[in-house]
């Protein structure tokens, strides 16, 4: 049950990640002041696949709820990292980010931290 | 496609944003791991239990802040790449480690502790970074 949940989380986190990424970068600059939410509440109500993702996000937090409850928040954080090799392959070659050598070895170091805290 | 110039308002922006998304996040995280702990029914793929666990004020305050958290981290993207927001947002990983060990005490190892601090390192290495390299759309 534990993998089970954490295989639904990194699937729904990746799709999640990857479709908002990809449409706030086409719905221009937003802000987080009170006016900035109330626009991008608005944005997110125009755009389908925004509202997908975030469904995506749904199923990543719900998976992550029921983790807590029986794992230590040290175990479930880190577990949620698997995404993250996957979410900056997919960053490159799908959203065609240039990660360059500095962001690829600051990610790498990153992934590594990760495994180490989860381990 | 080329770099898009980096005005010194929108990289103060980018990070302000990246810290209010941390701060939503930790308190989020806590305040729900607390609160599930407190919940006497194990989830399971029934909603209302989830409906139900909802009713814990501590779970409650989670999930409002971890939708607060959400709306601010769509906010970054719209202001950064993914392969920069990701790895710059790990950062919340080692709060966790922070605040698990702090507030739930959980026992963080050595091991936990090296991690945490490549885990700091690497995002330290991206935030250096040029934050975005796709061309974004323009402000209506």
């Amino acid at each position: 049950m534990k993998w089970l949940l954490v295989f639904a989380m990194v699937i729904a986190t990746v799709l999640g990640d990857l479709l908002q990424s990809h449409e706030m970068k086409r719905a221009g600059e937003q802000s987080v002041s009170a006016r900035g939410l109330a626009r991008l509440l608005h944005v997110i109500a125009q755009r389908r696949l925004l509202i997908l993702g975030i469904a995506c996000n749904a199923v990543s937090f719900f998976s992550f709820m029921a983790l807590v409850q029986t794992e230590p928040l040290s175990f479930a954080v880190p577990a949620s990292s698997a995404s993250f090799v996957l979410e900056t392959l997919l960053a490159k070659f799908v959203l065609h980010e240039r990660l360059g050598a500095r962001r690829t070895a600051g990610a790498l170091a990153v992934l590594a931290g990760v495994v180490l805290v989860g381990g | 496609m080329t770099n898009l110039p980096q005005r010194s308002g929108a990289l103060l922006k980018t990070y302000s944003v990246l810290v209010f998304f941390l701060a939503l996040k930790a308190a989020g995280n806590s305040a729900m791991a607390w609160g599930m702990k407190q919940v006497p029914e194990r989830m399971s793929m029934n909603p209302a239990l989830y409906l139900h666990a909802m009713l814990n004020p501590f779970v409650a305050l989670g999930v409002i802040a971890l939708m607060l958290a959400l709306l601010t981290r769509m906010a970054l993207f719209s202001l950064a790449d993914l392969s920069f927001v990701l790895p710059v947002t790990a950062i919340g990983y080692v709060i966790a480690v922070f605040l698990g060990k702090v507030f739930l005490h959980e026992t963080v190892t050595h091991q936990r502790w090296l991690g945490t601090l490549l885990i700091f390192a690497g995002a330290v290495l991206v935030g250096s970074t040029s934050r975005n390299t796709t061309p974004l759309a323009g402000s209506p």
